[in-house]
């Protein structure tokens, strides 16, 4: 699959609540979780996302709280994909769990500026700065975390799984 | 094999576990609360299951915004209520229900030995009885909950040797907020803390829960104390089942060790906007304040309130300062009141709360307007994290934040207490 947007930047240590804030954690409806989508960190963010877009943060990227909104928040406002130094680990379970690309590729993130256009191969990792012209590779996930993004999801995973316990 | 390594060797029917292997572990408890459950419950009929795969094995807790704050509130907490009874699992409902970390061990729901999930970061607080417990997303939970087995990656374990005695003022809280000033909030990311040394003997059960909470905090995936008699004792009155007790093999390998001396280690103050910026309060300077809030699943059980009442026993909330206190439970709450600090508490001037996370994470009970300084004894920082994106918190112990509620500024216990 094949995902191209322009690039958001962020630092280190982006943490779940000024992805979502908890004040607006009352629904869990995605659509309405994008409209309050980093608004503590970037007043900007909500008016200039378009469909596609990518988010770019250095290290420890979705720190704090379990709340799974962030993630359905950041895809519901049209990223695509978010790329980073490094991902905090519950933040990088609950993307993988509800089909939400993540990358680690600390190259590409010091090589992108804010608003640079990208494209990116998922299947093969690589990440394509348009703008500058420089191409990177991403760490492979490992085979157990292809399985569960290739089935969809931990819920298409899980269902498979238990339909074959039945058969 | 090291503490984390066996109990998830156990856990997943093999001989040995190496970390980075992915192991599907089997779960003794799963959690979930208001905010996470409606996404669990959502997933979890997307899955098709007739039931789940033990219904003593799970419980919910509505704790975040109960008693509800506003309409859509009250609708998460009824979803949670009719899931419950449809399925007949625990539902911890007002009334009965306390901020989930400190009830679920104080309820005997989780013991040394389990592997425990929850769909809350600070799931890793029942590492201090000596769980496996870590947090994971609503989706993690939906499937947990109909499987009773999650997807893992065994994780490398670093572990912490705390040397010396706790000087006065000095606890859990200090230690923790000490270490993570220390390594950073990303410095055991993906891994296991294991937390060790004289000063960790020393330490009481409400302590160590304290530490084992914030070990997210450092990025951490579980915080772990090792079974002693104090785990014993806390554990025998309340164990609604039969547990095991491992222990670290003597040629366990770990990631890094880590040693202080805790002798020299001041009350410490996290300042805006993380957990990492911790420095002795000494060193803070002259910080005003709006409001004080004592409560959370990090530091609201009764020690942490006799703490406070220490302080209020002798002086009183300063006017124009809002002390807010918050028992962890309605257990908490009403050994507060046989020893009499709800009292010394009201007549002292603060506002005391039926069990809530309120104010923690800017749901209610004392959110902050712009430009607003808090210090609190819960274990985030973040920029809005309690009301207004333009308001401060500051983290820090229980009798550090009742001195400061007595001055107006952060100050030491010490001071008012001389
Ligand atoms: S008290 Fe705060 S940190 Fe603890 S569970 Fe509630 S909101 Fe989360």
């Amino acid at each position: 699959m094949k995902l191209k947007g322009k690039v958001f930047k962020y630092g280190a240590d982006v943490n779940t609540d000024v992805i979502i804030p908890a004040r607006y954690l009352n629904v869990s409806a995605p659509a309405e979780l994008a409209k309050h989508c980093m608004e503590d960190i970037d007043t900007t963010f909500l008016k200039k996302v378009k469909p596609g877009d990518i988010i770019m943060a250095t290290t420890n990227f979705g720190c704090g709280s379990s709340r799974e909104h962030a993630p359905l928040a950041i895809k519901a406002s049209g990223i695509s994909c978010v790329i980073a130094h490094s991902f905090a680990r519950i933040f990088f379970r609950n993307a993988i769990n509800i089909g939400l690309p993540l990358l680690e590729c600390a190259e590409s993130v010091n090589n992108t500026k804010a608003g640079d256009a990208l494209e990116i191969d998922l299947a093969k990792g690589t990440i394509k700065n348009i703008t500058n012209g420089k191409t990177f590779t991403a760490e492979p996930y490992p085979d157990f975390m292809s399985g569960i993004i290739s089935a969809g999801g931990l819920i298409a995973y899980t269902k498979k799984r238990l339909a074959l316990a039945k058969a | 094999m090291n503490l984390a390594e066996k109990i998830l060797a156990a856990h997943s029917g093999k001989k040995i576990v190496t970390p980075g292997e992915f192991i599907n572990a089997r779960v003794d408890m799963v959690l979930s609360n208001d905010i996470t459950a409606p996404i669990a419950i959502n997933e979890f009929r997307r899955l098709g299951v007739s039931k789940v795969f033990d219904k003593n094995k799970i419980v919910m807790v509505a704790d975040h915004f109960v008693p509800n704050k506003d309409i859509l509130s009250a609708e998460q907490a009824k979803q949670m209520r009719e899931f419950c009874k449809e399925y007949g699992v625990k539902f911890y409902d007002v009334g009965e229900m306390g901020i989930e970390h400190v009830l679920l061990p104080e309820q005997g729901f989780v013991l040394p030995g389990d592997v425990v999930i929850g769909a809350d970061s600070h799931t890793c607080t029942y590492g201090a009885v000596g769980a496996f417990a870590t947090g994971m997303g609503s989706t993690d939970v939906a499937v947990a909950m109909a499987t009773g087995d999650i997807w893992m990656k065994v994780p490398p374990t670093i572990k912490f040797v705390y040397r010396g005695e706790l000087g006065k003022w000095v606890g859990g809280k200090d230690l923790i907020l000490y270490t993570i000033g220390n390594i950073g909030v990303d410095g055991a990311l993906y891994a296991a803390m294991e937390f060790t040394g004289e000063a960790i003997d020393q330490l009481s059960m409400d302590g160590r829960f304290t530490m084992a909470n914030m070990a997210i905090e450092a990025g951490g995936k579980a915080g772990l104390f090792h079974v002693d008699n104090k785990t014993q004792l806390y554990i025998k009155s309340r164990a609604k089942k039969n547990y095991l007790v491992y222990e670290t093999d003597s040629d366990a390998e770990y990631e890094k060790v880590i040693e202080y001396d805790v002798t020299t280690i001041e009350p410490q103050v996290s300042m805006p906007h993380s957990p990492a910026n911790a420095k002795a309060v000494g060193k803070v300077g002259s910080v005003k304040i709006d409001q004080a809030v004592i409560g959370s699943c990090t530091n609201g059980r009764i020690e942490d309130l006799r703490l406070a009442a220490q302080i209020f026993r002798r002086h009183k909330v300063k006017p124009g300062i809002r002390c807010i206190i918050i028992p962890g439970t309605q257990q908490v709450y009403l050994d507060a009141l046989a020893e009499g600090l709800i009292e010394i508490f009201v007549k002292a001037g603060a506002a005391v709360s039926t069990p809530t996370c309120g104010p923690c994470l800017g749901g209610h009970m004392g959110v902050l307007a712009e430009g607003e300084r808090c210090i609190s004894t819960t274990n985030r920082n973040f920029v809005g994290r309690m009301g207004s994106a333009k308001s401060e918190v500051y983290l820090a112990n229980p009798a550090v934040a009742a001195a400061s509620a007595v001055t107006g500024k952060i100050t030491h216990p010490d001071e008012v207490m001389k």
